[in-house]
């Protein structure tokens, strides 16, 4: 028996969940697809497990440095089981949470296995067995997942995925992290705050390498000045796994391969979208190295067929995926006849992206570097939360936001924040760019005080040689 | 049933227009073919013509009033079954008057724009909605944000469109030569502040045609390296002849100016040298297969181009005809679009106001203008002797870019010779 749809997405992550959400307002009937939980990684096993680990190591970052605000605290202990718990639970509420906007917003969902029969139509296989649904449009939501070492595929027991790393049974000792994007970061700096002692090795010639120039160092100074040992221009070229560890050759800087023994290795480096076995190929899907090409909002080049998140171009973030998801959704919408809808490009320039280490770094738009090569002229300005009075009584003086503009237009082509909280402030930014702001209208905004987006403000200022507190 | 005249474009690239003036009020009756109003376009006055016949029960839009949008409602018109009823008019429905209808008119006008079906309403409120950026950057090229549509929600003007605004603006291949000349239909120069030293002056406001000579004589002499080269004509032989043929005309009631056969001399010198009928389009040349002479007009609202279309191959007479007829309409302002739009060169001549020699301004996108002097006597020699000679000086102004000093002496040699030897001109 087949069921007619007027939209299915497969898979529930927070591209599909989202793009099947606003299907249904626009008064589609929709179905999603989900092989494990809905929500997908992001909430199960990703951003929002990995938050609550993050608040667990910052909680006990600061119970540590208690003394420095006038008070005591003794015996402070972690309690990683405990803390795993609370992770483990905060995704099971959310997961929860997406059961029920499915349910109010009328979305059939799916549990098992999809894959693509040709134009339109879909068989998903779960425990209740085969069945066929069709649909006038499908919606390709089915993420990614980690990129594993050719030489050393994560075990789970001392070779780690993300996955393995957000729910370990003992703390490692002595931890190696290969990657330093945002995942890789992140735990290393979990593990740290935990108690691991902590090696991180990148390939790059600077950590978070998709971030500003000045962020990375300052981020590495603040990194290894925690404990943490940073490699950078240095790669992993064996892993052995033994019993009691891993042995890890790796090549430095200066080409000499040392040879260190570690607890765990998480592996960091990189994703893989999705996309085999389900069907594309058949369908004649346009990718490239498992990336499937989509124009503005999401159409591939088969007919009736979308895609969004991470088995598109990136950034990989989960925000990126929601928003290609809304896009698409219109866009489908419009295409069945509905007239009110005006779906939007997806503007790349304007996706933030966030990082919580500690501290954070956040940002959006063109690093500096970028902005040259890119042909700009360009006016950049710097303030230190050393100046922010906020920060201060916070007890964090330590980071910095940059901004990035175009000295001939004013435009706003770029922020750069590292500091506690930037995830937080990162967004003012992020709606200028999006209303197409330039320096006069940051400059003419009155920002509250005390906060600390008046260094938002200040950087702007010192953009243009007027920052007052400086 | 009431009938909504709206505001014409009487031209392809027509937008917006004065309403200069009524000649038809409330209650008076119109029929089909009967003229309502004036209505002055960037180039000209026009006539706007009734197409229904009723009674005109409202004027909705005063005459005077500038920057009036194509496809706004000017009048209201009661048809003939409806005025015999007493009943005040109804307000119903609108219905278009078919000739008025204006819809392609503003979306050519944006070619450049994507998206056409944002175009801004004609609506009473004026108010441009930009975001800061695309304002900034049309300030800074000099971009009009009335006349582009935007692409953002709701209609607002992003950066997208003006780039893609000045684009078409800087690449004049966008544009046709036989559309308007200028493709930079969205440029004005900005206004300068002028200060006034406390000297008395009357403000006068800039009418659509100095407004467009304003704009386009700046964007001639800013992107076209111009050349200047001058030649002395003898003239003798073209005024001997000019006599003759008016004697042989005037029972045909033609008389020839000295400027027709300069129109004509043009033509003849343009097809001889064919690398100065051209013009300089971004990434090609264009090169005309037609001599379509603009001939510099004075009119009292401002200088325009009636053009002599193919002047090469049409007889001297037939110039001269076409030329008054064209120099009377140009002085009422009642030119037609495709009467000034286009050419491939221009001829200006100030020889009746015994200016000796001067260099013109190129008219975009043509590539060269000929600066046409009195007529004079002038000590000569002539075979090594002093003598006197009637002499004019002509100077052509050449786009660099497109015709080299040589090419452009060639044509001025041609040029020298018919007029010199003025029987070439009948041939």
């Amino acid at each position: 028996m087949s069921e007619q749809y007027d939209v299915i997405v497969l898979g529930s992550g927070p591209g599909g969940y989202v793009a099947a959400i606003r299907c249904a307002q626009l008064g589609l009937k929709v179905a999603i697809i989900e092989r494990e939980n809905l929500g997908g990684i992001c909430l199960n096993w990703g951003c929002i497990p990995t938050k609550a680990l993050l608040r667990s190591a910052e909680v006990l970052h600061n119970m540590k440095h208690a003394a420095a605000y006038g008070l005591a605290a003794d015996n402070i202990r972690a309690d990683l089981d405990a803390v795993v718990k609370r992770s483990r639970g905060v995704a099971k509420q959310l997961n929860q949470g997406v059961t029920h906007l499915m349910k109010k917003n009328k979305i059939t969902v799916h549990m098992g296995t999809g894959i693509l029969k040709g134009a339109g139509k879909l068989e998903v296989t779960g425990d209740k067995g085969t069945e066929t649904l069709t649909a006038k449009h499908i919606i390709v939501a089915t993420g990614a997942r980690a990129r594993d070492l050719p030489f050393a595929p994560a075990d789970g027991k001392r070779v780690w995925t993300y996955r393995h790393a957000m729910v370990p049974q003992e703390l490692p000792s002595k931890l190696l992290v290969i990657g330093s994007g945002a995942i890789g970061i992140e735990f290393a700096s979990f593990y740290n705050d935990m108690g691991s002692q902590v090696t991180v090795v990148e390939m790059m010639d600077r950590i978070v390498p998709v971030e500003d120039a000045d962020v990375s160092a300052f981020l590495e100074k603040a990194l290894v000045k925690q404990g943490m040992t940073i490699m950078t221009g240095a790669g992993v070229e064996k892993l052995d796994v033994t019993a009691s560890g891993v042995k890890a050759a790796i090549k430095g800087k200066d080409g000499k391969v040392v040879s260190s023994h570690f607890s765990h290795v998480i592996v960091a480096v990189g994703i893989v979208p999705n996309t085999e076995s389900i069907g594309l190929e058949s369908l004649g899907v346009k990718a490239e190295r498992g990336i499937i090409a989509i124009d503005d909002y999401g159409r591939t080049n088969v007919k009736g067929l979308w895609a969004i998140g991470d088995v598109t171009p990136g950034p990989w973030l989960a925000h990126k995926a929601s928003h290609e998801g809304v896009i698409a959704a219109e866009s489908i919408a419009k295409e069945l006849g509905n007239k009110d809808v005006h779906p939007h490009a997806m503007n790349r320039r304007n996706i933030p992206g966030c990082t919580y280490c500690h501290p954070q770094v956040a940002s959006v738009g063109l690093t500096e570097a970028k902005a040259k090569e890119a042909g700009h002229e360009v006016k950049a300005g710097t303030f230190p939360f050393m100046g922010n009075g906020k920060a201060i009584a916070l007890g964090e003086p330590e980071g910095f936001i940059k901004t990035v503009f175009d000295a001939k237009t004013g435009e706003l082509l770029g922020a750069h924040m590292v500091g506690a909280e930037v995830t937080e402030l990162i967004q003012g930014y992020v709606v200028g760019k999006t209303l197409e702001t330039t320096e006069a209208e940051l400059m003419a905004t009155v920002f509250p005080h005390p906060t600390l987006s008046e260094m938002m403000h200040e950087s702007v200022l010192a953009a243009y040689g007027r920052a007052l507190h400086i | 049933m009431p009938i909504e005249i709206k505001m014409p474009a009487l031209s392809p690239t027509m937008e917006e227009g004065t309403l200069a003036k009524w000649l038809v009020k409330v209650g008076d009756r119109v029929s089909s073919g009967d003229i309502m109003a004036e209505i002055e376009t960037d180039k000209a006055t026009m006539e706007f013509e009734a197409v229904d016949e009723g009674t005109i029960v409202a004027i909705t839009v005063p005459e005077g009033s500038e920057g009036v949008k194509v496809g706004a409602v000017i009048a209201t018109l009661a048809s003939d079954d409806e005025e015999a009823a007493p009943a005040a008019p109804k307000p119903a429905a609108p219905v278009a008057a078919p000739k008025a209808d204006p819809a392609p008119a503003p979306v050519a006008a944006i070619a450049a724009a994507p998206v056409a079906a944002a175009v801004p309403k004609a609506t009473s409120d004026d108010r441009v909605v930009a975001s800061p950026l695309a304002k900034r950057m049309a300030a800074e090229l000099g971009v009009d944000l009335a006349r582009i549509a935007g692409t953002g929600p709701n209609g607002r003007i992003v950066k997208a469109d003006i780039e893609a605004a000045a684009g078409g603006a800087v690449a004049p291949t966008a544009a046709a030569p036989a559309v308007t000349p200028s493709a930079a239909a969205t440029t004005a120069p900005a206004a300068p502040v002028v200060s006034d030293f406390g000297i008395p002056y009357e403000a006068e406001k800039l009418n659509n045609v100095r407004k467009t000579i304003a704009r386009r004589l700046t964007e001639a002499k800013q992107t076209i390296p111009h050349i200047y080269l001058t030649v002395d004509v003898r003239l003798d032989a073209l005024l001997k002849l000019r006599g003759e043929l008016n004697k042989a005309l005037e029972p045909q009631g033609v008389k020839l100016s000295v400027n027709d056969l300069m129109i004509k001399a043009l033509a003849k010198a343009l097809e001889i040298v064919p690398k100065c009928n051209v013009s300089f389009a971004g990434d090609e040349l264009r090169k005309y297969t037609r001599s379509d002479i603009s001939v510099a007009v004075a009119a009292p609202s401002g200088l325009i181009t009636p053009i002599i279309v193919d002047a090469g191959s049409k007889s001297v007479s037939q110039i001269s005809k076409e030329m008054s007829a064209l120099a009377g309409k140009a002085r009422e302002g009642k030119l037609q679009p495709h009467e000034y739009q286009g050419g491939t060169a221009s001829l200006s001549n100030l020889g009746m106001f015994g200016i000796k020699q001067f260099d013109a301004v190129i008219n975009p996108p043509q590539a060269m203008i000929l600066a046409v002097g009195a007529g004079e006597q002038r000590p000569y020699v002539v075979d090594g002797a002093l003598s006197v000679a009637t002499v004019m000086s002509a100077t052509g102004s050449f786009d660099h870019r497109a015709i080299d000093g040589a090419d452009g002496a060639a044509l001025m040699q041609a040029f020298k010779q018919l007029v010199e030897q003025p029987l070439g001109l009948l041939a």
